[in-house]
């Protein structure tokens, strides 16, 4: 079962109708075929106009989608092996990050990623992808782990952010995020990261220091989310809106393109026709040939010089007058 | 121009914390009504529950370093507008008035100065404008005193006091994280201590970056600190937190800071600490 968010409502009767005719006893018929060719085109064109027209707002529901592929997705389809790793042998194990040593078109890598889960049940067990300090922990003891062997790590981001929580907040959320900012800043192994969803603050920031940031195309990057933006600067008054959040996420210039215009990210990853979960195969092989030719760019760079550039990509963020 | 009607989270937590003009002064902890010159006297800190009241960077560094010897660095950077970022009022309006309400350019000041003689780097944040929050020009602050640090060899000190990213410069102010802790990674090469001094609030944004990263850290008593904010935490789990949840003493307890040091003795355990580390006073 497909599911359509609010603006795909136009492309969820077509198809309907799409799937209503192949059900049909007299599917093979000539006229029937025809009729899903046009019907089938129309649904591309349709959904062509919507994806041209998204709002920032509408993007972050896309970059949302239930149906938008996660990280185990992206893992299955890029990797032609995959050794999943476990806990951050301190407190426990956090699946709502997942990672673990793989090859991609036969060269090793560590592969570390938000994963929200499908379905009621695991995104529940998965927290909606929500990590709390130990997946942080986890991310880094396992990042480390690959810079000792020289193996170059690859990031997946799609977060809502870092858990708000009792315990998350006991077992030191903001040192675990701050610890992962520095480490990452200083490992002497490539890092090439991908918002693949929802870039969602300190959460994805804390396993997107980066030799190579890329973005896919409908996904979002913000220090706030548009319901949080709204709800600060909206305090205490009537319930929050669509409205509300569209405006929100206008002002914060969160998508891929306004990061690209910034010069945060460095290369913009195109989505298929009507955004990732139309077309999971074909969004998995623009991904692999990004982190395949970043492999290939930072491979036999010197660690220190690595490192070195690194800082200085940072070091150069910012935005003032002196 | 602005779309939001109602006033900002920056002057409704200015109300809650304002210390009104006059003759007594009302702790916003115990609600205790405290006369005025009793209350300077002690430092801002309310005599009957020990809450450390919010004071500003000039007060800060005029209370923790030798008198005089203050030098500030970079007092000139100032933030822009990258985002053009509509609120109830433009932030280029925002940016102006609170200029205006502080006399400072932006939420941290920096300098180098001597602590009882030893030569320091010295960085305060100040709540008053805009909730302390970190944009481009705290985050290229604390950049600097790390470098300062890290070419006169003199220990680092950074008091926080913040209610996280400064969100209306978007990424950029994201990034300033990644910056600041890129920064201090370099500084943990070589032996020069780096003191973390939380206050109240540290939250979000600066508490997941430099705040937490301190060689050592000390708070002030009570102070709030934590990643998320209370409020949001509540309404994500709907439990009642616990009563000292996020409190400096509730963050030593979970072994998170080194220790809870009243504003009085904070010079003299910072200075002792640093001739522990082997730092020493100028030779003239
Ligand atoms: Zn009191």
């Amino acid at each position: 079962m497909r599911n359509y968010i609010d603006f795909e409502k136009p492309i969820e009767e077509i198809e309907r109708k799409i799937d209503e005719l192949k059900q049909l006893k007299g599917y093979g018929d000539k006229k029937v075929i025809e009729e899903i060719e046009v019907l089938e085109k129309e649904a591309k064109e349709r959904s062509r106009q919507i994806i041209e027209n998204l709002t920032p707002w509408q993007q972050c529901l896309l970059a949302r989608h239930p149906d938008r592929p996660y990280t185990l997705d992206y893992i299955k389809a890029i990797t032609e092996e995959f050794i999943e790793l476990h806990g951050d042998r301190r407190f426990s194990d956090d699946p709502a990050i997942v990672g673990g040593l793989c090859r991609i078109d036969g060269i090793p890598a560590m592969l570390i990623g938000h994963q929200k889960g499908r379905g009621t049940k695991e995104r529940i067990q998965r927290n909606f992808g929500q990590p709390h300090p130990e997946g942080y922990r986890k991310a880094l003891r396992i990042m480390k782990l690959a810079e000792r062997f020289h193996i170059p790590i690859v990031t997946l981001i799609d977060t809502p952010g870092a858990f708000p929580g009792v315990g998350s907040e006991e077992r030191g959320q903001s040192e675990a995020i701050a610890t992962n900012l520095m480490e990452m800043s200083l490992l002497k192994t490539p890092i090439v990261s991908i918002v693949i969803g929802e870039g969602g603050s300190g959460g994805a920031l804390a396993l997107t220091v980066a030799d190579r940031l890329f973005m896919l195309q409908y996904s979002i990057y913000s220090v706030i989310s548009p319901e949080g933006c709204a709800a600060i600067l909206l305090k205490n008054d009537k319930p929050l809106t669509q409205e509300d959040f569209a405006k929100a996420a206008n002002s914060l210039k969160l998508t891929a393109q306004h990061l690209q215009n910034y010069g945060i990210t460095d290369d913009i990853i195109e989505e298929p026709q009507g955004g990732a979960h139309r077309n999971v195969e074909e969004t998995a092989r623009n991904i692999k040939r990004f982190i395949l030719s970043s492999f290939e760019e930072l491979h036999g760079i010197d660690p220190f010089v690595l490192v070195e550039k690194r800082y200085k990509k940072l070091r150069a963020i910012g935005v003032f007058l002196e | 121009m602005g779309w939001f009607k109602k006033t900002t989270k920056d002057s409704l937590e200015e109300k809650k914390v304002k210390i009104p003009e006059g003759l007594w002064v009302k702790c916003p902890s115990c609600k205790e009504i405290i006369y005025r010159k009793e209350f300077d006297k002690n430092l801002k800190v309310c005599p009957k529950c020990n809450y450390h009241f919010r004071i500003g960077a000039n007060e800060r560094i005029h209370l923790t370093v030798d008198g005089g010897s203050f030098i500030e660095l970079c007092p000139g950077l100032s933030p822009v507008d990258p985002l053009e970022f509509e609120d109830t009022m433009s932030y280029e309006e925002r940016i102006t008035s609170n200029q205006e309400k502080t006399r400072l350019k932006d939420a941290m000041s920096i300098g180098i100065a001597t602590i009882n003689k030893l030569p320091v780097v010295i960085a305060v944040m100040d709540f008053s404008f805009m909730g302390g929050s970190m944009g481009s020009v705290v985050g290229e602050k604390v950049v600097r005193a790390v470098e300062a640090s890290f070419e006169t060899n003199y220990p680092l000190i950074i008091f926080t006091s913040s209610g996280g990213a400064r969100m209306q410069e978007g990424i950029f102010s994201l990034m300033q994280m990644a910056k600041v802790s890129a920064a201090i990674g370099r500084l943990k090469e070589i032996a020069v201590a780096y003191i973390s001094v939380l206050t109240d609030p540290t939250f979000g944004g600066v508490s997941a970056s430099f705040a937490m990263l301190g060689d050592i850290i000390i708070a002030e008593p009570k102070s709030l600190i934590g990643f998320a904010g209370a409020r949001v935490i509540q309404q994500t789990i709907k439990q009642q937190l616990p009563e000292d949840f996020q409190q400096a003493e509730f963050l030593l307890k979970k072994g998170l800071i080194d220790m809870v040091v009243h504003r009085r003795e904070m010079k003299m355990r910072i200075s002792n600490i640093l001739k522990m580390f082997g730092f020493c006073p100028l030779k003239k």
